[in-house]
């Protein structure tokens, strides 16, 4: 489904954060992408989201054998890919269910499909909202205004499960999480998991995959992923930290 | 990035059209004796030519204002043309006698005249340069008592009313434009809502300058008797031209007892082109007064247009328990320049007043709001709400908040809030991730801004003034 060769990137005017990913994600998997601060994880899951803060400098990225790195921001959620934001934005006066049937007209007409009205998308919604044990009356306040961490976090699962991704891309959402909202956020897209979509878990930490169990760990660091392995790769890093991990060639440097 | 913002706002105009239409045309310049032709042209009572005399006589003697936070090249009051219209215009006998290509004019701009075609529910009023052209379902309103015709007609036909009420709220002293207006008036509509009866439809004008090198001057009065309700909605356009045109107009709203007026705008005159040439010069008083207990007036304002824009809406709330309103949106774009905002005036007890403004400015946009709210010693229990927001699309235009606030007595309670944002790429990049395109994106962020002043339009308004916005912005998002 998504393969990435070689990917290399920046922000602004520096110097590369990406120096060379390389990862394959096929139909039905989940990755942990985890590592220290500043490794380059969210660098990775905004770059594929297409944020036109961050500049690619090489590489190849192929989204269902199409390549990713051309599309516009809009064409890649279009075609399927979604991003978790580690922090949702704000838009006050604009309705959280007005924004949210915006995005799934705008997916369905991408694909040809005909618009559904706001009584139709009322039902989907109200299939949604239970999956992240959220209050319809959130649907009326405006996107993300005002909203606590946690109903964020919550805010940005009901929308990938309204919109149903074939590849959804989780940035950090589980900073800033207590343990009952981890869980609620974590059953949510243990829920949405089908054979046909993959998952990315963006991770600093162990515990949200406590929850959701990766098939595959990788671990970044400055800006390369320096150890794959199983869900047991997790539980080690948990015990050792990362220090273990880091690339002896950037010690050198 | 910043680019996709500039490619937002950078639609063209699409209202830039000119008729060709034989036009009986004044010379340029401006003395008594244009005063005496425009009265005489119109067949006018001698006390309407004397007020003229008087207002043109105490202009003379004025400086034009320059404390507004706007700039432009000194305006040659005698290179302008004081009078201009359709030679085809007057008399009609009803709205089919409309000169075709009057007619052609108003399709284009999607009001028909045809009274059949007509949005339902809402009776116009068309004004081409510096006269009335036609006014829809007159004789309807005539069987309620409403009185709702060219300001022209009624002088000659409500001379009473005219007289009573002409200059009562803005006297022709009030200030250099309103005593310019009051000597150079040409046309603009005349609506009496007689005690007790709620109008039906909203009364709506239409103005369209066309003539080169000729300035509007239109002067509008409303009057909602004791108990009455009406709703008016005011568009204006102007054809694309390369030099500046002056719209110097006046409207004055007057509510008795228990009685409401509801006025909306929806401004779009030609607003100049990238570079800033050319463009309306929209330097208009505008001012209601809650005579009656009781009473409430409210102006919305969506001005997208002119190339200056110099505007203050106010409201003397004199009767007691009686409540002013202003709700605006205003967006500079290019080179546009606003400086607008309004007064409110609380003399009468329990008086309240709600000021919301909404600024926008995008390009090297230059967006100023200036209000004033005054609590007068006797309007015991007065209360004031304002919020002022401003957002910033782009980083070379401005915004300005001047809020004047003077309190005679201590029960009075006036608020205000202000804030300034920018419109966030990363907002825009949220609403992108979730398959928005940018220009959907920034139109959606902008509607959220204005939603408060919005859902004050009225129905027929409401969308034509969203979309507006959004052609007005197309090109300023990078």
């Amino acid at each position: 489904m998504l393969d990435i060769r070689n990917l290399q990137a920046k922000v602004g005017g520096g110097s590369d954060i990406l120096k060379g990913i390389n990862l394959a994600v096929k139909a039905g998997e989940v990755h942990a992408v985890m590592g220290p601060n500043g490794s380059g994880k969210s660098t990775l899951a905004q770059v594929l989201a297409g944020n036109p803060a961050y500049e690619v400098t090489g590489g190849s990225v192929t989204f269902d054998g199409t390549d990713l790195l051309g599309m516009q921001p809009e064409e890649r959620a279009q075609a399927g890919l979604f991003m978790a934001f580690q922090y949702p934005v704000e838009i006050p006066g604009v309705s959280n269910a007005y924004f949210l049937r915006s995005a799934y007209n705008e997916i369905r007409k991408a694909h040809g499909e005909e618009e559904v009205d706001p009584l139709e998308f009322l039902d989907i919604m109200e299939k949604n909202l239970a999956l992240v044990d959220m209050d319809p009356s959130m649907m009326n306040r405006s996107v993300n205004s005002g909203f606590s961490g946690g109903e964020k976090k919550r805010n940005e699962i009901l929308q990938m499960a309204v919109l149903r991704p074939r590849l959804a891309i989780l940035d950090e959402t589980d900073s800033g999480l207590d343990i009952d909202a981890l869980r609620i956020v974590a059953e949510g897209v243990n829920k949405l998991r089908r054979p046909d979509n993959a998952t990315i878990v963006v991770t600093h930490y162990q515990r949200l995959l406590n929850h959701i169990v990766p098939d595959f760990v990788h671990v970044l660091s400055a800006g390369r992923i320096v150890k794959s392995g199983g869900k047991e790769l997790a539980l080690e890093l948990e015990e050792r930290g990362y220090d273990w991990l880091e690339s002896p060639a950037e010690f050198v440097a | 990035m910043s680019s996709s913002i500039e490619n937002l706002v950078n639609r063209e105009y699409k209202f830039g059209f000119v008729t060709d239409i034989d036009a009986d045309t004044i010379p340029a310049g401006l003395g008594e004796d244009t005063v005496r032709v425009i009265s005489a042209k119109k067949q006018e009572p001698d006390w309407l030519l004397d007020w003229r005399l008087k207002a043109y006589r105490r202009w003379t003697t004025m400086k034009e204002p320059h404390w507004g936070n706007v700039r432009y090249e000194p305006i040659d009051y005698q290179g302008q043309v004081y009078y201009s219209a359709p030679r085809t215009a007057k008399p009609l006998g009803s709205m089919d006698d409309v000169d075709p290509k009057l007619r052609e004019a108003y399709d284009k701009l999607g009001i028909p005249l045809k009274e059949q075609q007509i949005l339902a529910g809402v009776a116009v009023d068309a004004v081409f340069d510096s006269v009335s052209v036609g006014t829809t379902y007159r004789e309807q309103l005539a069987k309620l008592g409403i009185i709702f015709c060219s300001l022209g007609e009624a002088v000659r036909e409500y001379p009473d009313l005219v007289r009573k009420y002409l200059g009562s709220v803005v006297p022709y002293s009030d200030n250099f434009y309103a005593s310019l207006n009051s000597a150079v008036f040409s046309d603009g509509s005349f609506v009496y809502v007689p005690p007790g009866v709620r109008c039906p439809m909203e009364l709506s004008t239409y103005f369209r300058i066309n003539a080169a090198n000729t300035g509007q001057f239109e002067r509008t009065l409303i009057i909602a008797d004791q108990g009455a309700y009406v709703s008016y909605l005011e568009g204006c356009t102007a054809p694309k031209r390369a030099t500046h045109q002056l719209h110097a107009a006046v409207v004055e709203l007057v509510a008795l007892e228990n009685a409401t007026v509801k006025y909306s705008t929806v401004q779009n005159w030609y607003a100049g082109d990238e570079e800033g040439r050319g463009g309306i010069f929209n330097f208009v008083t505008k001012r209601g007064k809650c005579a009656g207990a009781n009473s409430k007036i409210s102006w919305t304002q969506v001005e997208t247009g002119s190339a200056i824009t110099w505007k203050y809406p106010s409201v003397i709330l004199l009767g007691d328990n009686s409540v002013g309103e202003f709700y605006s949106v205003a967006v500079v774009n290019h080179h546009q320049q606003a400086d607008t905002g309004t007064k409110m005036l609380h003399l009468g007890r329990n008086t309240r007043s709600t000021i919301v403004s909404k600024g926008i400015s995008a390009g090297q946009g230059n967006n100023s709001y200036r209000g004033r709210v005054y609590v007068g010693p006797k309007a015991a229990g007065a209360r004031n709400y304002t919020q002022c927001d401003s957002m910033l699309i782009g980083n070379r235009c401005g915004a300005h908040t001047f809020p004047y606030i003077e309190v005679g007595n201590d029960t009075a309670q006036v608020e205000h809030e202000a804030s300034t944002s920018k419109i966030g790429e990363d907002q825009i990049f949220y609403l992108q991730q979730r398959g928005i395109s940018k220009e959907n994106a920034v139109s959606m962020i902008v509607a959220g801004f204005c939603k408060d002043v919005f859902k004050e339009l009225p129905m027929e308004f409401a969308l034509e003034a969203q979309q507006l916005l959004g052609i007005t912005l197309e090109g300023s998002v990078g």
